[in-house]
């Protein structure tokens, strides 16, 4: 039974290990999960998956393994009406009352009795034993105590008895398929770390003392190097103005948020597409500008390049010289995205349209040509990939 | 042998999944790892797993230069070079400069050790690779005296990351893995309960309302944490602020009372004294 979840997890995408199975399988016999649903899924979780934004993942295959019919639970979620289900009122039980009411068997049994009766029923219905609704003693519903209860549309645990702790879904935004949050951004930076030494000599270097001193025939021969920093630079490119900008918000947010961990991290802003200048503070931007030769000159080729930007526009704006919206631009955007290409060879852009969308626009087509491909989505896994990029 | 089991103890408070990869981890004898948002008790549970199963606990911090190897032992050759120097009798025996590490020490413990590998994510990037072994058969080689030191009695090993850099798969499948979710309000009351047992009620709710309101405001760089909810609470028990204070600060009419406990950030208390600033001037008078 638990080779078919193993392998049902792989195909789900999850990659626990054959050792991890025995692990979970060894746990298992020695009995410390009372045979209890909810610690073997506590105890499968923290054997089979080692990363907490797979969570959510586990969860869903979890459900659906162990369920088998989690299609039709869908169904059911969807076909039984809000206001069956909003709460009216409350049932507090005694709890001889609570020793009254029996299991109803095994979960295959209360699934099945559970669709047998949401054919029968077609009202709301609240309280009593057997119909589904809210505040009742029946095993669906919400709201009400049955000890083996299925949970229908209610907002968290009340009694703490529900069966399916992984159906609350807990750890959803720590999913990686979904847009991102500060936290995320910041453990996607860190990744860009990377340590050099570089400055002043102020650390003793022991190891290499102790050699060059035995080279030296035992004289001491001190050896300094200097401290380890992080080399990272990194030029961000922001795209402002219209659709970008609750994107440009979070952007700047975060990559300053996580500045700390660079050594240099430079941004401006631009409309659209590359032209001939950039901004820095964009409510005088048009007094203060930097051109984008002067830019390229000063920061030198080891920055890492990040654009961020919808790159959704009319494609003149990229080819055709004087196409920018709002001004008269000599040359068109593409060359200028060439030179500056051209000075960094490490560079990407991250795009916060989603990435099924993309070949339906062609400008976003065009600017992806031109970047060699190297866009990405602005999701935790679409930064991980970019930074994998960048290294 | 009964297997001991870890159920909390009356300083801290363990969620049924958390102890459930802690009694795993401790019955099958292999490494757990803790990750979590800082100060929701990650280290704290190394210390109350020692003090619940009475065992010793060997406590290893990891820094951005520590090395494997000085987990192990570390050969102090500038010490014996110095006796060599001066023509001391210690430098014949090598053994004289082999410093034992905080892995060695647990290995050789007299009864079975909680060993805590506190921040492994802080250290370089292969240094969970160069315990594999150590972790796996809870052995290892030292090259000067061409010993082989076995541990004892397999350590419970606790090991706590706070997610700054990706561990090695090969190190993920050696251990358990547990990532401790930031307490709902039940939780988070059992808690203060725990530390704080004569709290008044009033008070305790006042100040959960508070807290949970300055988590949710948006844009916040650092949120505050459970461990910053302790020290504030201890300070507000400390000044005896009463909670009709605290309970006007929640409404947003100024900031709450010792905010320093729960905001770290200068932007952060800007941020909030913009909102507060905004929010009373949007009140009708």
């Amino acid at each position: 039974m638990l080779t078919q979840f193993f392998f049902h997890l792989r195909d789900g995408g999850l990659k626990p290990s054959i050792t991890e199975l025995l692990t979970l399988l060894d746990v298992m016999k020695s009995g410390i999960a009372d045979n209890s649903v909810d610690n073997f899924y506590y105890l499968a979780r923290a054997s089979l998956v080692k990363d907490e934004t797979q969570f959510d993942l586990f969860d869903r295959i979890f459900a659906a393994h162990f369920r088998g019919i989690d299609d039709a639970l869908n169904d059911l979620v969807t076909d039984v009406p809000e206001d069956w289900l909003r709460r009216q009122a409350e049932l507090m039980l005694s709890d001889e009352e609570r020793a009254q009411i029996e299991a109803m068997g095994g979960f295959e049994e209360l699934m099945e009795a559970l669709r047998e009766r949401l054919e029968e029923q077609d009202e709301r219905h609240e309280g009593g034993s057997k119909w589904i609704g809210t505040a009742g003693t029946s095993p669906f519903g919400a709201y009400g105590y049955n000890p083996e209860g299925v949970r229908i549309g209610q907002q968290g645990s009340r009694h703490r008895r529900a069966t399916k702790v992984w159906d609350k879904r807990e750890y959803r935004n720590l999913d990686n398929s979904v847009e991102l949050g500060t936290r995320n951004i910041k453990v996607a930076l860190r990744q860009l770390r990377k340590f050099a030494r570089e400055g002043a000599a102020d650390l003793l270097d022991l190891d290499d003392t102790i050699d060059k001193t035995a080279r030296n025939a035992g004289f001491l021969d001190i050896r300094m190097v200097p401290e380890r920093h992080n080399a990272i630079k990194v030029l961000l490119c922001l795209d402002v103005g219209g659709s970008m900008d609750d994107h440009v918000r979070i952007c700047e947010e975060m990559f300053s948020a996580a500045s700390s961990e660079f050594k240099h991290l430079e941004y401006y802003y631009f409309h659209n597409f590359i032209y001939e200048s950039l901004w820095k503070d964009n409510s005088r931007r048009h007094n203060e500008r930097i051109s984008t030769t002067d830019l390229t000159h000063k920061y030198g080729a080891d920055y890492k390049l990040i654009f961020v930007g919808d790159a959704t526009m009319s494609p003149y704006e990229i080819v055709y010289p004087g196409g920018s919206v709002e001004h008269w631009n000599e040359e068109a955007g593409a060359v200028w995205i060439q030179r500056m290409l051209n000075t960094y060879p490490k560079s990407i852009w991250l795009n916060p349209e989603p990435q099924n969308r993309w070949d339906y626009t062609p400008s976003i087509k065009m600017t992806r040509e031109l970047m060699g491909d190297r866009m990405y989505p602005l999701t935790i896994n679409g930064l991980a990939d970019g930074i994998r990029k960048l290294h | 042998m009964s297997v001991q089991k870890f159920t909390g103890t009356n300083s801290y408070i363990a969620t049924d999944d958390l102890t459930m990869a802690v009694n795993a981890a401790v019955t099958l004898q292999r490494p757990i790892l803790i990750k979590g948002e800082p100060g929701t008790g990650k280290t704290q549970l190394a210390i109350e797993v020692a003090k619940s199963l009475g065992r010793p606990l060997h406590e290893w911090h990891i820094k951005s230069t520590t090395k494997a190897q000085q987990g192990l032992y570390e050969y102090d050759a500038v010490a014996r070079l110095r006796d060599s120097q001066l023509g001391d009798e210690r430098v014949h025996d090598i053994g004289n400069y082999i410093l034992r590490g905080n892995v060695w020490e647990a290995f050789d413990s007299e009864e079975p050790p909680v060993l805590l590998i506190d921040e492994i994510d802080k250290a370089d990037i292969e240094f969970p690779n160069d315990l594999l072994r150590e972790l796996d058969r809870m052995e290892f080689f030292v090259y000067e005296t061409k010993q082989l030191v076995k541990a004892r009695h397999r350590p419970i090993i606790i090991i706590t990351s706070n997610n700054e850099k990706e561990l090695p798969d090969a190190f993920l499948r050696r251990c358990f893995f547990h990532y401790i979710k930031f307490p709902d309000k039940v939780t988070m009351q059992k808690i203060v309960d725990v530390h704080f047992p004569g709290l008044k009620k009033a008070l305790l709710k006042e100040s959960l309302d508070a807290f949970y309101k300055l988590r949710d405001v948006p844009g916040l760089k650092k949120k505050p944490s459970t461990s910053e909810l302790l020290d504030w609470i201890k300070l507000l028990l400390a000044e005896d602020i009463p909670p009709e204070a605290l309970r006007e600060n929640a409404s947003g009419k100024a900031m709450p009372p010792l905010y320093g406990a729960l905001l770290k950030n200068e932007q952060d208390v800007h941020l909030f004294e913009k909102l507060v600033f905004l929010d009373r001037r949007s009140r009708p008078q």
